[in-house]
């Protein structure tokens, strides 16, 4: 089902959280709420599912104005950051508890909730766990459990609050190429939350970065990292290095020098150029280029991080090079952005 | 439960460390032992010896008429009817108050905090007298209760009400601090899943608080029977009518009926020491419960 937010404004007392906010979400779309924390991200997932109610404006379910429905009407399946299971009730309990509790006219017969259960078990590969009590599972299997339970009342549209959040990065990774493996499999709408821009850029179809109640940009994975619209995604969405440059005559200028950057077309004067560590090419002979001195160089798996020092006004940036590459320190190094963005203050 | 096995040996050394650097010489440790045992003997063991001791004086023949004279029996009997009333009452009163108190925000919520432990802070004769000042027959309420026949000081109303009041916080202090660690996701869950409000109380909330709502029960029970204070101002001392078990034996015991007093005594003592049984028991299992939510 598709999910339409329409100038949504949420205040805390007077702490607005959310302000302005529309987003379209398209029906069967795995979409990821990005930013740090304060941006708005659980507070607008919270406002779908109806946890919360917005000062201002509409959320469409379909065609449906969902915002005068209670979160019982609205059919969603929320899974929560720490699970908030039912701990007194086993894996199978809290799985079929959204359809035992139905209204009679509603529910389904008991041997249909237990098949439909079991059939979600299988599918969150919990089988032979069913018995067990929350407190006698692992971290993962939980997040599981809860994703089941989310899942059985057929909802409308799956919720996940920073769903991987509580787990070690190992079981995270795992559950992540899982998740998207039942999305693929079920189509359910989602919409996730998630703090870590690797997660998003991994998992959803579109990612929604937002910070300050605001959304900042909206787009598929790729676009995200490529072409980031504001300084701040730019700077969220990896790892990247801020220099102050000056356009002039097409060109890119640290001070008096050219870094042999082309900015054709760039109107002239100061902008901030930012640039991705590993979006470089080293250079042999400097005509036209940014040098510094090693001031520090680790190996992190298959990469060398090598910090730079390139003048006391400008700081140090840090470039990305192959392991084998050495860079002793106090060396000099001579490089040049492949790809960056200007950004004017 | 990973983290306990992840690092037994780092963890025992450090334990041990502690264990050294604050342990005391043997001597002090006897001493220490020793006072806290004389102490324990001297103002728990010895008092609670004597009652029994008191009360079985005469045999245990005797031990049992007393306790079947038709005005001792009329007490056991309003003592019961007390706590049966004012202990439900409690904890409807309580369960509901914890809730607003846990589950929301609002403003005033400190005072209501506040409000909840007055009968714990104020003198059990106060709790009484309010009750006084409320319904007596000089109180703006008297007038018209008289006219109405309705009759609540030195009756049965008047000693549910003042019991009602001096127990109240018990069930309440209970479950807040249980329901706040709890936090409101379990209901949010519930509730997305399409539970009512009625639902997730029954299903949800409740069994997550039973045991702590057990305990509460409890002492608040323990409480409404034993209540002296309170109940003395309010009852009236009408023998075979608004005695309740304390009462009753402050009247034997001052007219010298030794055995008599300590008799009713007994049952009060044993009503403490059962208390404390079910209390001990229901700690133990309540910690579990408390580290399985912890764990979860």
């Amino acid at each position: 089902m598709e999910v339409r937010v329409q100038n949504i404004h949420k205040e805390f007392g007077r702490f607005p959280a959310l302000d302005d906010v529309s987003l379209d979400i398209r029906s069967g779309e795995l979409i990821a709420l990005l930013g740090p924390s304060g941006s708005g991200k659980t507070t607008l997932l919270r406002l779908v599912a109806g946890l919360e109610t917005p000062t201002d404006g509409t959320i469409y379910f379909g065609d449906e104005d969902a915002s005068r429905k209670t979160v019982q009407q609205r059919n969603i399946g929320f899974v929560f950051q720490h699970y908030a299971l039912f701990r007194h009730m086993t894996v199978l309990d809290n799985i079929s508890f959204g359809l035992k509790i139905r209204p009679a006219s509603r529910r389904p017969t008991s041997t249909d909730i237990k098949r439909r259960a079991m059939e979600l078990i299988d599918l969150v590969q919990l089988s032979g766990l069913e018995k067990r009590y929350p407190a006698q599972l692992s971290g993962g299997q939980r997040q599981r459990v809860a994703l089941a339970r989310a899942m059985a009342v057929e909802p409308n549209v799956l919720l996940l609050d920073e769903p991987f959040g509580a787990l070690d990065a190992q079981v995270r990774k795992e559950l992540r190429r899982w998740l998207r493996e039942i999305h693929d499999r079920t189509g359910h709408t989602t919409i996730f939350v998630t703090h870590d821009q690797e997660e998003a850029l991994e998992l959803a179809d579109r990612v929604v970065v937002m910070s300050k109640g605001k959304i900042e940009q909206v787009g598929t994975p790729d676009e995200i990292y490529d072409t980031p619209v504001s300084p701040f995604v730019f700077g969220f969405i990896g790892q990247s290095n801020i220099l102050s440059v000056r356009v002039e005559s097409g060109q890119l200028w640290i001070e008096d020098r050219s870094i042999g950057v082309s900015a054709a077309g760039e109107p002239d004067g100061p902008a901030q150029l930012y640039f991705r560590p590993h979006d470089i090419e080293l250079l042999e002979d400097c005509g036209g280029c940014i040098a510094g001195i090693v001031t520090a160089s680790r190996r992190v798996a298959g990469t060398r991080h090598v910090e730079l020092d390139i003048g006391a006004t400008q700081g140090k940036v840090e470039i990305e090079l192959p392991p084998e590459k050495t860079a002793t320190d106090r060396s000099r190094i001579a490089f040049r952005p492949t790809r960056w963005k200007l950004f004017r203050s | 439960m990973a983290h306990d096995s992840s690092d037994p040996i780092g963890h025992h050394g450090n334990s041990e460390m502690v264990a050294s650097a604050t342990s005391e010489s043997r001597m002090a440790r006897y001493v220490l032992i020793g006072l806290a045992l004389c102490f324990v003997g001297l103002f728990v063991l010895m008092p609670l010896a004597a009652v029994f001791t008191e009360a079985m004086r005469n045999g245990a023949g005797e031990f049992l008429t007393v306790l079947g004279d038709p005005e001792t029996f009329a007490a056991i009997r309003l003592t019961l009817l007390v706590a049966v009333i004012a202990v439900p009452l409690n904890l409807v009163f309580g369960v509901a108050a914890a809730w607003a108190i846990a589950k929301f925000e609002f403003k005033g919520k400190a005072f209501l905090t506040t409000l909840i432990d007055l009968p714990f802070s104020v003198s059990p004769v106060i709790s009484g007298l309010v009750f006084i000042l409320l319904f007596g027959s000089h109180s703006l309420l008297g007038p018209w209760l008289q006219s109405h026949g309705i009759q609540i000081l030195f009756a049965v109303p008047g000693i549910v009400l003042a019991t009602v009041f001096v127990t109240f916080p018990f069930v309440a202090r209970e479950l807040i601090p249980l329901m706040q660690e709890q936090g409101t996701s379990d209901e949010e869950a519930a509730l997305s899943l399409g539970a009512s409000g009625w639902q997730t109380f029954w299903y949800v909330t409740l069994p997550n608080i039973k045991w702590g709502l057990l305990y509460g029960v409890l002492l608040c029970n323990a409480r409404a029977m034993g209540e002296f204070g309170a109940v003395s101002v309010v009852s009236g001392h009408i023998r075979g009518l608004t005695n309740t078990m304390p009462l009753q034996v402050e009247i034997l015991y001052n007219e010298y009926n030794f055995v008599a007093a300590f008799a009713v005594a007994t049952l009060l003592a044993l009503l403490a020491l059962v208390t404390l049984v079910l209390k001990s028991l229901l700690e133990m299992k309540f910690s579990e419960q408390i580290a399985a939510s912890r764990r979860h």
